[in-house]
């Protein structure tokens, strides 16, 4: 099995010279964008992770699910339970025990959820999100209800104890070592997901996606594939969640709640679903969006809604779709 | 013992206004195979729609007046139905289904803001109607007769609809386009109309489930995204695209949240969400649907 299979994606070295000016540009950003900036550069980080963990799902094995704030939730919620009732500020245990947790759960929603396609895929696993939902909400000596559980940044310590924020500096030093933390882990989880789908494992996942039928023919257990592809992408996006729960100082019930996964299939439209980079670009992208939107109009909703209509009906390819698109145009022209 | 009754009384109440909501959701998705995120947002408008006329136009008027504007609610989701369908919804019918869900979505976020920049922040209601009508004895204890009057509106609602779609030649085009769309286009129907129309009427119902709950419950922001995911519940326990399977699940899932928030309240709603996953499991298509 040694012959070569036709190059499809860009070579190695077109994607080393995107990829490296990109992260360069990441690395040396906190230096001349003020703290704020930074802090939201960190949001759109783990937002992406969560993108991209979904589009596993999406763009890659074509289910959707409208129930990817399970996942973040439970990753958040993991962190939160760990600092409260264990007191643990290790970030690396919140991420071992929010990955444990995260892909406890992930593994028996998805194999409840894969045994569906289609529409009602999408509404078995908004269902199945809304149990942790109201069991957040519900009870509330556990899970602090709609107060929700607080995550000091001051308790944290990142890489094993090496790094705390106990001394001076507060917020501000705290922001830009933990924006150096998620953009590592962040460049881990998209390496990692980038030997997933150019793996034999995810070449399986685009046959079933294309054609159910043949690649069941070809000897594909679909049914264990989705099931991977559910488990692989829930945790994914659970450790967005857990990324995002000191950056974000507090863990509500809001996080488990369907529109937000909502926002997480907008994120990856925006960017686009069918490339690699889509979700990323998607989630950066959105969380300004959204940012602004927020601080700019009362009624932020109808903004984005308006933005959702616009890119379904104008740009279904989303961003990266489309300037592929015009890129395409470009080189082509002789 | 009256307990008892009371709340028998009282789930029926809320299984008719979640019958409305849920029978409009499966109509559209029988007819159309679109599922509307959008829907409880509508039945919020409507709502807020009657709400807004009674408390505007009829603030100490006769009981005939309210009854005479109770239903502009669902008249008002009707027509903004009627809107959607051939804007938002027709260009998408060749695309994947994806789409169809991500538009709805936004067409919830827009129609949330709208009915915040429209009505305002604060609860709206229209309890003038509930008062205007009493309460009746109901063995030693006192229910308010308008409730009874909903689960009337309900059943009868639920006859109509069936009488609708199974007796009348609306009904038949209705049936068959939704089994065959190709073949009752290329059988000279007017297929676009017949989506404007079941998706008008899917519309209605929920505006008419908003019309009719606001007297005993204000309108409030957020009511729509809760009713979309018990209307959902209904659904999948009943069966996608079937109007007994919406009966059935809104009695069903009345029933046990009645009987939830008396002895089990905390995992009230966890139980109904578990239900639904069962009855996928078991039966994917659902009590009612077909596959």
């Amino acid at each position: 099995m040694q012959d070569k299979a036709p190059r499809t994606g860009p070579s190695m070295r077109l994607i080393l010279l995107c990829v490296v000016p990109v992260l360069v540009v990441l690395m040396a950003l906190p230096r001349f964008v003020d703290i704020y900036q930074t802090q939201l550069l960190t949001y759109g980080l783990v937002f992406a992770i969560a993108a991209l963990g979904f589009n596993l799902l999406l763009g890659y094995t074509g289910l959707l699910s409208f129930g990817h704030s399970a996942y973040f939730g439970l990753g958040a919620y993991s962190a939160a339970f760990m600092v409260r009732y264990l007191g643990v500020g290790s970030m690396e245990l919140f991420i071992l025990g929010g990955i444990i947790i995260t892909g406890l759960v992930t593994a028996v929603f998805g194999y409840i959820c894969v045994r569906h396609t289609r529409i009602f895929f999408s509404i078995l696993a908004l269902a199945l999100s809304q149990v942790l939902w109201t069991l957040a909400y519900k009870f509330f000596w556990v899970t602090g209800g709609t107060d929700g559980l607080r995550v000091p940044f001051g308790s944290l310590t990142l890489l094993g104890g090496l790094v705390d924020f106990k001394g001076g500096g507060g917020y501000q030093i705290f922001i830009i070592y933990y924006y150096y933390y998620v953009l590592l882990l962040f460049s881990v989880a998209t390496v990692l997901m980038w030997v997933i789908v150019h793996s034999p494992f995810g070449k399986a996942l685009q046959a079933i996606r294309d054609n159910e039928t043949r690649a069941q023919f070809l000897g594909i257990q679909i049914r264990r594939y989705r099931w991977l592809a559910f488990l692989i992408s829930g945790s994914f996006t659970g450790l967005a969640g857990i990324l995002w729960v000191p950056l974000n100082g507090l863990v509500t019930p809001d996080i488990l709640y369907w529109p937000f996964s909502g926002e997480i299939v907008f994120m990856t439209v925006l960017g686009g679903f069918r490339s690699f980079t889509g979700p990323i670009v998607g989630a950066v992208v959105f969380n300004y969006l959204k940012t602004y939107a927020v601080a700019s109009t009362e009624y932020w909703q109808m903004l984005l809604g308006i933005v959702l209509v616009m890119l379904v009906m104008v740009l279904p390819t989303g961003i990266v779709g489309t300037v592929a698109r015009f890129y395409g145009k470009l080189t082509r022209r002789p | 013992m009256d307990i008892l009754v009371i709340q028998i009384l009282n789930s029926i109440f809320y299984a008719c206004i979640l019958f409305l909501i849920a029978a409009g959701l499966s109509l559209i998705y029988g007819v159309m195979r679109i599922v509307n995120l959008a829907h409880g947002s509508l039945y919020a408008f409507g709502a807020y729609v009657t709400a807004w006329t009674i408390g505007t136009f009829a603030a100490g008027a006769p009981i005939w007046v309210l009854f005479l504007l109770l239903p502009t609610g669902a008249v008002a989701v009707a027509a903004l139905g009627a809107l959607i369908e051939p804007t938002l919804l027709r260009p998408l019918y060749n695309r994947p289904e994806e789409y169809q869900l991500l538009i709805t979505f936004a067409l919830l976020l827009i129609l949330e803001d709208a009915m915040h920049f429209l009505f305002g922040g604060v609860p709206l209601t229209a309890g003038a109607v509930i008062d205007s009508m009493g309460t009746m004895p109901v063995m030693s204890l006192r229910y308010p007769v308008y409730n009874l009057l909903v689960i009337f509106i309900g059943v009868a609602a639920a006859i109509f609809l069936w009488a609708f779609i199974y007796r009348t030649k609306f009904g038949v085009i209705l049936r068959a386009t939704s089994q065959n769309m190709k073949m009752a286009s290329a059988l000279g129907l007017d297929v676009k109309r017949v989506y404007v129309q079941a998706f008008a009427l899917g519309c209605f119902m929920a505006g008419l489930g908003g019309a009719v709950v606001v007297p005993a419950q204000a309108a409030v922001l957020g009511m729509g995204i809760e009713a979309l995911i018990l209307a959902f519940i209904v659904v999948v326990i009943g069966g996608l695209g079937s109007l007994e399977g919406a009966l059935i699940g809104a009695l069903i899932v009345s029933i046990v949240r009645t009987a939830g928030i008396q002895f089990f309240p905390e995992i009230e709603l966890a139980v109904l969400y578990l239900i639904a996953a069962v009855v996928l499991l078991v039966r994917p298509t659902g009590l009612f649907g077909r596959a």
